[in-house]
This record gives C-alpha cells, structure tokens and sequence, in this order.
C-alpha cells in the first residue's frame, strides 16, 4: 500500500496513493484519458502520445501512462491546447492509415475508428504520403499488413514480454519504420508460434488470421462433399461476445444449431476428442511411470507450443507426448471411423474445425498429422471467423433455438469441457489417470491450486502409493520459465501442462475482439470463460473421460485400447526440430 | 602505505625519462597532425614523407604525432619543435611541402616560410596559456604586450602566440622570447613596457626577470597565434594539436592522472561531488543539467552495481567535438571516468562510440591499455583499492543513440529506442542499474576542475553557465575550424573575430546553434552571449556545439528542410509526433521550396512544430521542430516569399528561379556551349534565348556568361 497523496485533476482535488502512474491515478477516479500503446498486461511505451496530459511546472506534455503522481501535482487533461495536440496527434495517426474502414476486417472492432471519432477528426490537416507495404500472407496462420499498422508496439510487446517468441520488432528509422520478423523474413518463414497474440493485442488490422471463410461457404456448396465440423471447447465459451453476450456466456448448442443452420451435415465436437486425448495421454503418462520413461511428461495438445517447443527446445521432444491435440484426433476419427461407419470414402468427406486458436491452422497442415495422404481437418476456422460467417450468412444468433450434436461423435465428459480453460487438461488427465492406476475412483474431481491465472501453478496429487507432482504454465514466456528450470533439475515434476496462450485456450489467438470497454487479455474476461467452462463440466454427468460411452464404443469397435496399435497409428504423432530461415542451426555454426 | 599522488610522481618522473630519452638522439621533433580531418586532407601521405626519409637513415629527427588542433581550413598540419627555438607550424602541407621541410628545414634550418603559420618573424613570443595557468593576469599581460607591439609599430616583426602549459606555474605568467630564448617570469603589466622596449627593441635581456632556471623549459608546444586564439580559451582541447594521443607519457607530462591521484588520496567520494558541484559544471551534450547534481543521483543510489558511460554518440551533421577530443586526447576523458566512478562507487565504465569513428575507437583502445598497464585503470588503482575499468561498446551510428536511453537500449543489445522518462538513468539505466551517464565534453573538463577547485572553473562563463565550451565552426566561415571559447561570449565574437568572418565579403544571414535540435539565429542575435539560456531564449539551443554560419546565398526554408529531413530520417519511429509530424512538416516544407506552398502553411508548420516539441517522447522529437520554428521567426519574410510571391532571395530554390537571357547579350554563345540540356538558342552575335520549358536552372550559363547577361530572377 502506497502513501496518501493529494493530486489535483482540472483544479479539483483527489486523494489516491502514490507510487503509481497518472493514469493508474485517473482511472480509479473517473477519468479514462484516452489511449493507444498502452496496455496493463505489457511494459510501458509511452510511444503513441494519445494519452498526454498537461502538468503544471513541467514545460512538456506528459504521458500519462508513463509519469508518476506526486503530492500536489497538478493534472490537466482537457485544456484546449492539450486537446488539441491530442487531436493532431491522432490524425497524424489516420492521415498514415489506409482508412478503408468499410472493408477492413477490424471495421467496428477497431480501437482506432474509435479513437478517431471520441476525437472528433472531422477535417484532415495535414494529409500526404501514406506508406505502401505488401501483405504479408505467406503463413498459414497469420498474417501481416504493414500498411495497417500504427507502430503502437503491443505486437511486438507481447511476442516478446508474454510469449518470449521475440519474432517481432521494428525495423528501419523514420517514416519507414516497420514492424517486421527478423531479416524482414516472410511469416511462414519466422519463428512465429502461430499463437495468434498480436492480432488479439493489435488495434488496428495490422495482424489478422488467415481467412478461410470464403474457402469455407465454398466448399459448404459442394454436394458431393459430406460436410463435418467440430468446435473446441472455448468457442462455445466465447462466441457470444462477438454477439453483444456479456462474458462467459455459455453458447454451445446454439452453435451447434447456427452450424448446422450455415449447411454442415454433421456437428461434433472437439470436447470428445479431449476425452480420447485424456485416454491416450494418461496412458502414456502411466507407461512412463512404469516403465521409466522420459520424465516429466508434457502435453502436446497447444499447436503454438509444438512449433515453439519445435524451434526453440528440440531438446525436449522426448518429453513431449505423441498424443495428437483433441482436434487432430478428432479429425482423424471423423476420416477413419465415422467415415466407415456412414460408409463413405473419407476423400469425401469435409472436416471442418471451428478453433479458439489461430496455430491450429498451422496444426492442421502438418505433413506428420496426414493419413495416408489425406489432411484430418481440412480447414480451421477461427471463432471470429465462425462469429462472422454466422452474421454474413444472416443466421439470428440471439433468437436461435439450440440444437444437440449429432451422433457417434458428439457425446463428451465435463474431463473434455474444461480443456479450453489452463490446468484443463491437466485436471481431466489426473481424473482419468488415477483411476487407471489405484483402480479407485477419484471424488474430489475439481484441483482448485491449478485453476485460476497465475503464470505457473504447481500441484501434487497421492496416486495410492505414488505422490504426482504436476505444474501448469500458460503462455510461452512462462513455458520458456518451467522449461528452464526441467533442464536443470528434471525430477521436479512428473507431468506438466503447457498451453500457449495466456489463460489457456480461452484466450486464444482466434477469440472475439475486446469489447468497447474492455481490453485485449483482460483476465476478468479469461476467468468469465473459463468459469463458463467449469459450469459446463459441472452440469455433466459424466465428468471423467473414462466414463465416456462413446470413448468405450469407439475402443471396443474400432481402436482397440489405449497405446494400442491401432491407436498409435491414429491418435499419436512425432515432433523435429525446426529450423525457420535466418536461424543457423548450433551443429552448422561449429563446421 | 604509498600515497597514490607518490607513485604517480614516480611514473611522471619515469614517462619524462621516457619521452626525453626517445626524443633524446634527434635535435627536431616533428609532429604530424593526425586527427581524422588531417588525415582527410592529406597527412597520412605527408607523415609517410617523413617516415620515409627517416627509414632511408637520411634523418634522425623524432617523428610523432598529434590531434586535431581546430584549423580546418588550414589543414594538414605540421609542428616541428626543436628545443629552445621558437616552434615552427606549418599549414597545409602537401606531399611536395612535405619533402621541403625536410631538405630546408629540417637539414639546413631555413624555415619554409610560405607555408609556415608562425615562427617565421624576426622575434617570436610565446605566452603560456595552459588550463592550468592559475593565473589570471596572463590575459592582462598579453592585451597589454599586444598594445604595446602595436604604439611601437612591431606587428611585421613580432609574433605573439600561446603555448600549453610550460610545467612552473609558480612561476606564471611566463615569456619566452625567441629566437635569443629569453624566458622572464612574473611578469606585470608594467614589465610589459619594459619589455618591448629594452628586450623588443633594444635587444637587450632584462637581467632581473628573468627565470631563475631556464633549463626547466624544454618543450614548448603553441597551441597557435595571439589573433587566432584571443578569445578562446583551452580547458577540453588542452592537449588536443599539442601531444601525441597514442603516448601516455605525453598525457602524463601535461599534469595527467594528476586530477585522479588527487582525488583517490585526499578526496571522499562526497568531497569530489561538492567540487564538481561548485564548478558550475553542466552538461555538454547539449541539454545542460548540472553535472554535479547528476553524479550525486547517481551517488545516493544504493545498488550492489552501478555503471559510468561517455556518450560519444557525437551525430550532429557538421559537428566534430567529441571526435578532436578523443583523437586528441583520449586519456583525459578515461581520467574524467576514472574519477566519476569513483565520485559515485562505480567499478565499470563503457564507451558508447560510433563505428563511424574508427581512429576515435583506435585511440581510446590504444590509451585503454596504456592506462591498465599503467595501473590507472583495472584492480586497485595506485594502490588505492578503488577498482575500474572501462569498455568499448561500439554503436551502429544512429542519431537517436546520443539520446541516453536509447543508448542504453543499444548498450543493452536492443534496438536503440528510447523510453520515457523517469525513471532517469541515475536511479535505473543500464541493466536497471543506477548509471552515470556524461558526453565526451563534460567528462574530458573533470580532471581540470578536480586540479585546479571548482572556484576557479565557475570564475570563467556567465552566472548559469560556466567554464569554456568547444564549438565546430563550419559553413560560410573563414576560419572553419574547431574551438572553445568561454561561456559569455557573443555570437558576433566568434563569427567575426574567431571566425574572421564570411568569406568573400559576403553578407551574415543567419547561424545556426545545436545541429538539426537547435535553432538558425539572426543577424539581431548576434551579441547574444553563448550560454544555455540565451540561445534558448533566442530560439536556439546550445546544443552539443555545432555552430554553422549561413550566408545571403543560403535560403532559410531549404536550410531548415534539410535539418527537419535529418531529424525525420533518424526519427527511432517510436512516437508518432516525431515519426509523423515531423513526415507532415517535411512535406509541407518542400512544397513550400518548389513553388507549391499554400496560403496556411506557415500556420500549419507551427501548429504542428509546437505539437511535436510538447508531445515527444524524448529530446530528439522535441527539438526536431527548433530548427523551422526558429526560421519562421527570425526570417518569416522568406517563407511568405516563397509561398505568396514563389521568389527565393536567395536564388536557392531551383524550382523559383528563372535564367533570361537581357539586352547585354552579345551572342557569344558561350552559355549556349555550357547548357547541358541544350536549352539556349540564337546565332552568333545575336542575342540568345532560354527555352524555359527544356531549362533544368542549373545556372551553368549564368555562371559562364561574362558580359552580365544572363538574369537570375
């Protein structure tokens, strides 16, 4: 707790504590000064300027995210002249911005549309050259468009401060100034996760997913196609934001039935590829156990964690499971068993995945997830993307009656729900696993020490005669921290649970935009997801993946049981290093 | 227990039977100015000459080198010293000149006069004028002796010039008359008139002035003429042009590491803090905080690390202070370190230098060494147990890197950004850590000031400002050059009488202060006295010491373009004022110098110009307007010209201009032989004409026509 000082706002007087910034200050007294680059979540940048404010004794604006409150300091933050700079300084912005806002994918969801009309921009002084740049859609995933970009530095922030990925940061001086990979390489070609976090953060359109909507309503109008799809968990837990539903708003079967409403034949759902995950992967984890495996074991599900564990610790892949991500095992079902249960060549077959998550594309393009030659899932879609093409395909989200998935592939355990949510998987897993191994039913199901989202959470559970010992990290930045510490000391956990992004898949690349007042990675947000997850799982009554009939059926008919196999062949994968272009491999720097 | 100050006498004692005993065999000492410009205009061949003749055994002579002695336009340059005969520069001195000295001068003692910028007259007088000449009568001495020379008509005979410090200032001020090598000493006022006319005139020695040893004057080095340097005065240049930068037992001659024994034997840490903050010291980078404050932030600080950097990030165009200093002498400023680490309890010290500077980077590696294996650097100095060293870290050239975060950015391995500010570098700098963070100038005053108290370094300058500061005098100047004059010294001062004026007896328009942060100041500003206020109040700044002087043929507008298209291009690209604004400003500035200016523009640029100063996340954005703020208001008709009338006075603006050919033409077809884009027609002997569609206004015709008959209009 800080000291109690006076401030003076407009030449009222404020007590509020000090050791904080102006605008910490201002925001807890009714003001909200207008912003740009700064973001709670990312270190201070001070960059924009949007957020000056005039202090007395002080010959220069201040930015206020960025100076401290003092006794007696004195704030103005609505003089004319200040408004004025302000003013100018945001339409210095536009006057550098494509302004094609009626076809601009962020259009309504961007936050300088916003700032420019709570400006009042109505007459454009100072308009010259724009800067010209290429898209940049080389990668699967993501894509960049420079010209879109307003150099707020929240990209490059959170690549580098959240996710420790540092694949992005400015180039040139000046006017030119860019942001851009290392050696300006081509996205495909970067150390890019796929995690998706710079087009969460960007305000602007600077970064968006690669859009496959139009590829989609294509493809939708195929007859000969048997269409699929299947929604991970998350989405359900967030789509109704970009529908005006407060946070946490569960929408499962209304997307099931808007799903089934834009032409798809089949709705699954990624919630019992979780459960097969959940089978698979406490296995191996038990195998492990057993038989003196590679120890600790880490999840696989989090596509952008495999291509970062991939790039920068190949020295791990032996940690990693095989078990294909939830998605991907679904996928994969959907071409193999569901296709011989309708009785269907599985090249007919369209497998469609509506995803929290911008790496699943990347995922689902993977040469080591074909089978025999086929994709499992041939196209990813964001829940923006779904968000869209519902709206685009004139489908009353608000209005529509809820519909149940569809059968053999649509019942899962409450285990597969919280996936979406970290420690998900993690808990479902123990679930599954210690059952496996006492033969006893676990009761107290819900691990509250790997709820909840703190960066790295630890937990350990009695498995009869064997204590667990487990971690949780979300977010690359923190993997980078845990995996560190494995290197050097090993034996510290049995199992640990990374997902890429922050809070988990809830807070995945491919989620709806902040709100009008809210902000990007906001954790209220996260925990209303993840709460509308764990609310899921407790109204099911099958809570364990185990308990699954369907995970039962499909063993008993088709796969066999865990680790089988016939399971490996369908359920697991393997992992290589990757080089990405400009990074010289340590073997060949010593020849 | 050894008292620093005892083994730095010893190692004095050891560089002076060093240096003597080199110097010993040869009766001459040749000094080749080898600063970077030197060697630019040439020296690298010349000191190959001299090298030459002595592999050849044809000379024996002592051959060495020395830093930039500030005579740009005089450059390369040669100092041959010989001892008790009066030193003998000489200026711009060829391969050919070269070869001269040596067979006239060298071999048979007959000066080559025509190149020769002083030692040539029948008597020569050498007043020292050391920074560590306590003594303040030595400028009275001088103005008297000058006056003097002049009541006695002695100007063609007598040369007046000053010479660094002789080494007995106990004994100051001191005179050395040449060619009889008569040294007095103590002199007065009134032993000025005796002087000039029993010793001047008569030729006689006057017996009761004289010093009591001669023989402690041994080499005499002269920093130039009494006309050259009357109103300068040398404290960060003190060994720059007079000692071998590459030489320690030089540095060490001239009462250096003396500034650093003092304070590891009889000054706390506290004690040196208070005497920098009695100098008045402020910082010479161009933002001017007291210096002494500084280091005490930075003092109070508790932290188990703490770092002290120069920023020798010197980017100005035009400006060259801090690579002269480095180049000649780079040991003052690892002194000043040395000491400022101490002052803060620091054990590490980083140079940030620009590639760009690569005989600078040579320099400070080649004196870093000397200074370890010496013991001034590295684990417990002169016995001290005080500990510090220093690196070199090598910046890529970025003009933003002078600004002191970003440098710490780049320091640090990121790209050279910089942050906002506080927290300030004094309480989180480099790697977080409480830093100490000085330019080039301000570090190399520090040994002076801890040698000779801060009383003295705050008697010189003005009531804010004070000591001496080091300016590049560039642009349409007679005497380009590098200088440094007191603080308090108008800008007409140096212009006419240290500059010696616009070449060709051109008109004064404008000067401008501070590089592409600073301001363009008019002929009304001309007796605004050189301190930090003043030029800001002026509308300039004092900026790092670029000072460029504009003529009646430099246009403004252009002027003010190219700073703002400067700043623009080496913009970081962080803050949207600077990265933006000052795009927006450029644009309108050049519609405004090709004939496009709107009616509003003017308004628009200070509307902007104003926003950008206030807005800016750091010094770079916030004084990338000065310079087109200060244009509008020193020379806002030139700006209506250009928009209302599309004119340029200065006949600048290529795209305002038209050739016509008038009534003079004679039809001798010479503009017509010269036109490159063949734009000139007519018969011979009949008046020509100008195709103004084809015409490029390259001003070939008006240049070669000699009967006055092409109009620039």
């Amino acid at each position: 707790m800080g000291k109690t000082i006076t401030i003076y706002v407009d030449n009222k007087p404020y007590q509020v504590e000090d050791n904080q910034t102006i605008m910490q200050a201002l925001d807890k007294i009714g003001y909200h000064i207008p912003r740009l680059c700064f973001h709670p979540k990312l270190s201070i940048e001070g960059a924009c300027r949007v957020c000056i404010v005039e202090v007395e004794g002080q010959k220069n604006y201040v930015a206020s995210c960025a100076y401290p409150v003092y006794d007696g300091m004195k704030i103005y933050t609505n003089s004319a002249d200040l408004r004025r700079a302000r003013r100018d300084i945001v339409e210095l912005i536009v006057d550098n911005h494509p302004m094609d806002c009626h076809t601009c994918d962020r259009n309504g969801t961007c936050e300088l549309q916003r700032l420019t009309y709570s400006m009042g921009i109505k007459n454009r002084h100072f308009v010259g050259e724009r800067k010209r740049y290429e898209k940049d859609v080389s990668f699967v995933s993501v894509i960049r468009d420079p010209e879109k970009c307003i150099l707020c530095g929240r990209c490059v922030r959170v690549c580098s401060e959240i996710q420790g990925v540092f694949n992005l940061t400015y180039a040139y001086r000046g006017f030119k100034t860019v942001v851009t990979t290392a050696f300006d390489m081509p996205m495909a070609e970067s150390v890019c996760s796929a995690c998706g976090q710079c087009v969460n953060v960007c305000p602007t359109a600077a970064f968006l997913e690669k859009n496959n909507t139009q590829e989609l309503f294509e493809k939708l109008r195929d007859p000969n196609l048997v269409k699929v799809v299947q929604f991970a968990p998350s989405v359900r837990a967030a789509i109704g934001e970009a529908f005006g539903f407060p946070a946490g708003t569960p929408k499962e079967k209304e997307t099931v039935a808007a799903l089934r409403k834009l032409g798809f034949d089949y709705v699954f759902d990624t919630q019992l590829g979780a459960d097969f995950t959940i089978m698979e992967e406490a296995s191996e984890l038990l195998y492990r156990l057993k038989n003196n495996g590679k120890l600790p074991m880490i999840t696989s599900c989090s596509a952008a964690w495999m291509k970062f564990m991939e790039q920068f610790y190949p020295e791990l892949i032996p940690n990693v499971s095989t078990c294909k991500s939830p998605m991907s095992m679904l996928g994969s079902l959907i071409k193999t068993y569901f296709a011989q249960k309708i009785n269907v060549d599985p090249k007919k077959i369209l497998s469609v995945a509506v995803m929290c998550c911008t790496a699943k594309k990347y995922e689902a393009a993977r040469p080591e997830l074909m089978l025999e030659g086929m994709r499992a899932v041939d196209i990813v879609i964001t829940t923006r993307e779904l968000a869209w093409m519902i709206k685009s395909a004139g489908i009353d989200f608000f209005n529509i009656e809820p519909e149940e998935f569809d059968d053999p592939l649509g019942i899962s355990s409450g285990g597969g729900a919280i996936f979406g949510a970290t420690g998900g998987v993690m808990e479902s897993a123990i679930r599954t696993a210690y059952e496996l191994y006492t033969g006893e039913t676990l009761l107290n199901i819900e691990i509250n020490s790997i709820r909840g989202m703190k960066g790295i959470k630890e937990g350990s559970v009695d498995f009869g005669d064997m204590r667990i010992n487990v971690a949780v990290v979300h977010g690359l930045g923190n993997a980078s921290k845990i995996l560190e510490l494995i290197k050097k000391h090993p034996e510290k956990y049995h199992f640990i649970e990374i997902m890429g992004c922050p809070g988990g898949c809830i807070g995945g690349g491919g989620q709806p935009y902040a709100g009008i007042n809210s902000i990007p990675l906001d954790e209220d947000i996260l925990m209303k997801r993840a709460e509308a997850l764990y609310g899921i799982d407790r109204k099911k009554t099958i809570r364990r993946a185990h308990e699954n009939p369907v995970v039962k059926r499909v063993y008993k008919e088709f796969l066999g049981e865990p680790l089988s196999e016939k399971a490996h062949k369908i359920l697991h994968t393997h992992y290589q290093q990757k080089y990405p272009k400009g990074i010289i491999p340590k073997e060949m720097t010593l020849r | 227990m050894v008292k620093p100050i005892e083994i730095l006498s010893q190692k004095k004692q050891e560089a002076i039977d060093r240096l003597y005993n080199k110097t010993h065999f040869s009766d001459k000492l040749i000094y080749v100015g080898m600063a970077s410009c030197e060697i630019a205009a040439g020296s690298k061949e010349v000191m190959e000459i001299f090298k030459e003749y002595a592999k050849k055994g044809l000379i024996t002579t002592y051959i060495s080198q020395k830093g930039c002695v500030g005579m740009c336009s005089l450059e390369p340059t040669v100092d041959i010293l010989e001892k008790g005969k009066m030193p003998v520069r000489y200026i711009k001195v060829t391969k050919d000149v070269a070869k001269k000295i040596v067979e006239e001068h060298i071999k048979k003692n007959q000066i080559v006069k025509e190149n020769a910028l002083f030692g040539t007259k029948q008597k020569s007088i050498v007043i020292c004028k050391g920074t560590f000449c306590l003594n303040n009568k030595n400028q009275q001495v001088v103005d008297r002796l000058i006056k003097e020379i002049k009541n006695e008509n002695l100007e063609d005979k007598v040369e007046v010039c000053f010479s660094s410090c002789l080494g007995f200032c106990e004994e100051g001020p001191i005179m050395i008359i040449y060619p009889d090598f008569i040294v007095y000493s103590k002199i007065s006022q009134e032993d000025v008139v005796r002087i000039v006319k029993e010793t001047l005139i008569d030729g006689k020695v006057i017996e009761d002035l004289l010093v009591k040893n001669n023989n402690l004057v041994k080499l005499v080095r002269v920093y130039g003429t009494f006309e050259s340097l009357k109103k300068q005065k040398k404290i960060v240049l003190r060994n720059c042009g007079v000692i071998d930068p590459e030489n320690i037992d030089e540095y060490l001659l001239m009462r250096g590491y003396e500034a650093l024994a003092k304070v590891l034997t009889f000054m706390t840490p506290k004690q040196v803090i208070e005497e920098i903050k009695k100098s008045g010291l402020r910082g010479r980078g161009g933002a001017g905080f007291p210096t002494g404050l500084k280091w005490e932030l930075t003092a109070q600080q508790q932290s188990d690390e703490k770092f002290v950097i120069c920023n020798a990030d010197e980017g100005d165009p035009g400006a060259f202070m801090d690579r002269s200093t480095i180049e000649g002498d780079p040991h003052s400023i690892i002194e000043g370190m040395i000491i400022g680490g101490y002052a803060i309890g620091s054990n590490k010290g980083i140079i940030y230098i620009r590639a760009e500077y690569p005989l600078a980077v040579e320099r400070l590696k080649i004196a870093i060494e000397q200074a370890r294996n010496e013991g001034f650097l590295g684990e417990n100095i002169l016995g001290s147990g005080f500990s510090f060293d220093i690196e070199i870290r090598l910046g890529a050239g970025a003009f933003v890197c002078g600004e002191e975060t970003a440098l710490i950015h780049s320091i640090e391995g990121h790209r050279g950004m910089p942050r906002p500010r506080p927290p300030y570098p004094s309480v989180s700098g480099l790697f977080d850590k409480p830093t100490l963070i000085n330019n080039v100038e301000t570090w190399a005053n520090i040994p002076p000031i801890i040698i000779l108290g801060g009383e003295w370094f705050s008697s010189m300058g003005t009531q804010k400002s004070k000591g001496t500061k080091v300016f590049a005098l560039a642009g349409k100047i007679n005497n380009t050059g590098l200088i440094e004059v007191p603080m308090g010294v108008t800008l007409r001062e140096i212009v006419y009488e240290i500059g010696g004026g616009i070449p060709e007896n051109k008109k004064f328009k404008a000067v401008q202060t501070g590089g592409p942060s600073g301001g363009c100041l008019a002929e009304i500003h001309l007796d605004t006295p050189v301190d930090y206020e003043s030029l800001t109040s002026a509308g300039s700044i004092m900026g790092s010491g670029g000072m460029i002087v504009i003529d009646e043929h430099s246009c403004m507008v252009a002027v003010s373009k190219f700073f703002l298209e400067f700043t623009q291009n080496e913009s970081c690209g962080k803050c949207t004022p600077c990265r933006e604004g000052t795009k927006r400003m450029l644009e309108i500035l050049t519609r405004i110098v090709n004939g496009e200016g709107k009616e509003g523009d003017i308004e628009k640029l200070e509307r902007l110009g104003n926003m950008i100063k206030k807005a800016s996340l750091c010094g770079l954005g916030q004084s990338a307007p000065n310079p087109v703020l200060s244009t509008i208001k020193n020379f806002r008709e030139e700006y209506e010209e250009h928009i209302k009338e599309k004119k340029c006075r200065a006949h600048f603006c290529t795209n305002l201009l038209t050739y016509e050919i008038n009534e003079k033409c004679v039809g001798c077809s010479a503009c017509k032989k010269v036109c490159p884009v063949e734009a000139i027609s007519g018969s011979a002997k009949q008046r020509h004409t100008i195709n103004q569609k084809v015409c490029i206004k390259c001003g070939a015709c008006w240049r070669v026509c000699k009967f006055e008959a092409i109009s620039r209009l």
